[in-house]
């Protein structure tokens, strides 16, 4: 692992002019970046020879763009920092668009800078160029194609301070070939300002009170907090809000761990896989706190039908563009979640002391016995099996084996919603996946990001035997950089998700959701110098689980062969409403 | 693109960079939202475009619109015009036939609609009218069709009325 660099004191500046290559160096020093996740081609060669230059930041090499991409993502997403990718012209940049995309649905500060043909090539169609800027237009918060040597400087301090401020979000550099070998003097700004991009923070007092006095009177009052919480690193203050007005709460697949899971007043996650009392409690609510959440579809399922039950909303988020977007927000609050949560709970300090906040006791305690009720449904539960190996199972062993403290990354698919419903979280930045975009195949290179950013720490990839194939390569780079991570694999041999879709709506016509011709995936992993365990034995999952933390320094590749018929429950089908979930007790599982 | 939902005219200033037109274009396209017109042009101060871009949606969508317009980085003021009092002009140019009676008839109806001949030849005119939208469709409703030829439209320019500016 690389030192940590050294944050300079005094004003950068060369006196001598350098290479735009080495500006772009010196760029991420002044930004203290430690990794950077990349693939070298022509575009590039001028940077990466500056690269071997230097040794302040460790560059990190993957097997595909995309990993490279993941994995700044997943830094980022476990750090708070920016994460860094650099790739070359046309197929590096293509390869890293999936990776962009999944940032930038998941709001995550990353600088991704591309090579491009050098500035007298553009628009020939050169060897290996692409239209970059305008290819990754649509799924970046910004991007920019340096033309000048002499704009390097400013434009990376640009594109490091957009990503990481507002609404976070990936910013795309692209540097032609050219550019990077010209000369200039390097001077890093030390502050920029941008007449058109001033990201509100604060709350707006007013609103702020209204919200609390709807909260306070409120019957049935709930709150909804989502990925903001993480982001914005607001979740100290949405503790302090939930325990002081005792009121219960939710949370998105995003926001796992915003709020911890083991307390009280926290009633699982909502949505098409929520919890029956999340997602009864959203339902019937009469005031929803929302908090750095967006309402999407997958949270609350069927608009109208969520909307036929009267209650008043009030949001907190950064973008004003995410309010009233899906849902009429009564009492819209834009700005930073963590400053607004911190105005809140002085507010009710100031109100408590002079007995002036007055809450509706009687009728909360009728709403947590309502709660109660909902809760004694035990809609996680699942049959065990001597036989086979539950999938939930695994996940519960997982989270008793780490004591809750890992690290989880998870690819897409049923794996990844056992992994949200059963590894309890209790803290934020622990929890990372792909939630927007939904992209199969982030799970191991995500694992890498949190490792390099974690050292010492658990690191659990809990994945599918689809989705792990979708960056399989990524192995060799965990074996050249000697990372510990443990990939958990749940192998039901099908595209499960896939799978019990096309139970529910096509009348079990499974469609290409078999994967035939699995490889070996012990001898796969001994092959890149791994450990690989197969388990196939409910009662070898502990022991297995246990065997494989232990080995502190390795990577451990666990093939579970679990239970092929397992599904996801609780579960709103497509187009219904939140309180019209499936629950496995309403289904014998060996129905379907 | 024509919808039942009401037109409004959005004006913006944005940084006046490469690539800003789309980052405008591909925004409406990528969202779904309709598009009746776009122009766009440098100010008096070069470093910034204006452009006015004439849509229609709910209440809703237009709010959604704005939002987003705003969150485009290069993007430094939005307004919708429809908010106040404000005046709206486009340029049309129309070639018409001019042959026969036609001649004397396309005469009269560009003095009636306050047109300006620009172009003559032997068998053609070519019209210049400016107005409102509707004014301009009024003109093209009111020729024969048999003799339009070509029509040019520059797409809506909108301006608040009095004290109503946009500017950085
Ligand atoms: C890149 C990509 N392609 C396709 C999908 C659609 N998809 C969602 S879940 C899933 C199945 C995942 O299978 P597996 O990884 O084995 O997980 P399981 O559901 O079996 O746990 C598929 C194909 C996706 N999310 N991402
Ligand atoms: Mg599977």
């Amino acid at each position: 692992m690389a030192d940590t660099p050294k944050n300079s004191s005094s004003k950068p500046l060369s006196s001598k002019p350098i290479t735009g290559a080495e500006i772009l160096i010196r760029c991420l020093h002044e930004e203290n970046v430690e990794f950077v996740f990349g693939y070298p081609g022509g575009a590039v060669l001028h940077i990466y020879d500056a690269i071997y230059h230097q040794d302040k930041f460790k560059h990190i090499l993957v097997r595909h763009e995309q990993a490279a991409l993941h994995a700044a993502d997943a830094y980022s997403r476990s750090t708070g920092k920016v994460g860094v990718a650099l790739v070359t012209s046309g197929p590096g940049a293509t390869n890293a668009i999936t990776g962009i995309a999944t940032a930038y649905m998941d709001s995550i500060p990353m600088v991704i800078i591309s090579g491009q043909v050098p500035t007298y090539a553009i628009g020939e169609d050169a060897f290996q160029e692409c239209d970059t800027v305008g290819i990754t237009r649509p799924c970046v918060k910004h991007n920019f194609l340096v033309k000048d040597v002499k704009d390097i400087a400013a434009t990376m301090k640009k594109a490091f301070y957009v990503a990481a401020s507002g609404r976070p979000g990936p910013v795309l550099v692209d540097i032609p070939k050219d550019i990077t070998a010209d000369l200039c003097k390097f001077e890093y700004p030390e502050s920029v300002s941008l007449r058109s991009y001033n990201p509100v923070t604060k709350g707006h007092l007013g609103q702020i009170k209204k919200a609390l006095k709807l909260l306070a009177e409120a019957k049935r009052p709930m709150v909804y907090s989502g990925g903001g919480v993480v982001l914005g690193d607001a979740s100290a203050h949405l503790i302090k809000l939930i325990q002081s007005m005792g009121i219960p709460i939710t949370s998105t697949l995003m926001g796992l761990g915003g709020f911890p899971a083991s307390d009280e007043k926290f009633l699982g996650m909502l949505g098409m896989h929520g919890t029956y009392e999340a997602n009864m409690a959203m339902q019937e609510c009469d005031v929803l706190l929302a908090v750095g959440a967006r309402f999407d579809d997958r949270v609350i399922g069927n608009t109208k039908h969520f909307l036929s039950n009267p209650r008043t909303i009030i949001h907190i988020d950064i973008d004003p563009s995410s309010i009233s977007k899906r849902v009429k927000i009564d009492v819209p609050i834009v700005g930073d979640v963590k400053s607004v949560l911190a105005d809140m709970n002085e507010l009710i300090e100031t109100e408590k002391a002079s007995n002036q906040f007055v809450q509706n006791t009687n009728a909360l305690a009728a709403w947590f016995k309502q709660i109660n009720a909902w809760r004694s449904k035990k809609c996680l539960d699942f049959a065990q099996s001597d036989e086979f190996i539950k999938p939930q199972y695994v996940i519960q062993k997982l989270h008793e084996v780490t004591k809750g403290e890992a690290f989880v990354t998870s690819d897409v698919g049923q794996h990844q919603m056992w992994a949200a419903q059963y590894y309890k979280f209790n803290d934020p930045r622990r929890w990372i996946n792909s939630g927007g975009l939904g992209t199969m195949g982030v799970g191991l290179p995500y694992a890498m990001g949190v490792q390099f950013a974690h050292p010492n720490a658990q690191v659990a990839c809990v994945t599918g035997e689809g989705s792990i194939q979708m960056n399989i390569q990524e192995l060799s780079t965990c074996a050249q950089y000697h990372l510990p991570i443990k990939v958990i694999m749940l192998n039901n041999r099908y595209l499960g998700m896939v799978r019990q879709w096309q139970e529910f709506f096509y009348e079990n016509r499974y469609s290409e959701s078999y994967m035939d011709s699995l490889p070996d995936f012990v001898k796969l992993a001994e092959a890149y110098g791994h450990v690989g365990m197969q388990i196939t034995k409910p009662s070898d999952v502990e022991g297995a689980l246990k065997e494989a933390f232990d080995m502190k320094s390795r990577f451990v590749f666990l093939d579970f062969i679990t239970d092929q018929k397992e599904n996801v429950f609780p579960m709103i089908q497509n187009g219904k409403g939140l309180s019209e979930m499936i629950l496995a007790s309403d289904i014998g599982a060996e129905d379907l | 693109m024509t919808t039942n939902a009401p037109r409004h005219i959005i004006s913006l200033l944005m940084e006046n960079e490469a690539g800003a037109l789309s980052r405008v274009a591909g925004l409406f396209s990528a969202r779904g939202y309709n598009i009746e017109s776009l122009t766009v042009a440098a100010t008096e101060d070069p470093t910034l475009s204006r452009m006015t871009i004439v849509t229609s949606g709910s209440e809703a969508v237009i709010e959604q619109i704005i939002k987003q317009l705003n969150k485009l980085i290069d993007v430094v003021k939005v307004l919708d015009l429809n908010d106040g009092k404000f005046i709206e002009r486009e340029l049309m140019l129309v070639k018409v036939k001019a042959t026969g009676a036609f001649r004397e008839e396309m005469k009269r109806m560009c003095d009636i609609f306050r047109g300006r001949i620009i172009d003559v030849a032997d068998g053609s005119f070519t019209i210049e009218l400016t107005g409102s939208g509707t004014k301009l469709d009024a003109f093209i409703e009111s020729l024969d069709k048999a003799a339009i030829l070509e029509t040019v439209r520059t797409g809506a320019s909108g301006i608040g009325r009095g004290d109503r500016i946009l500017k950085v």
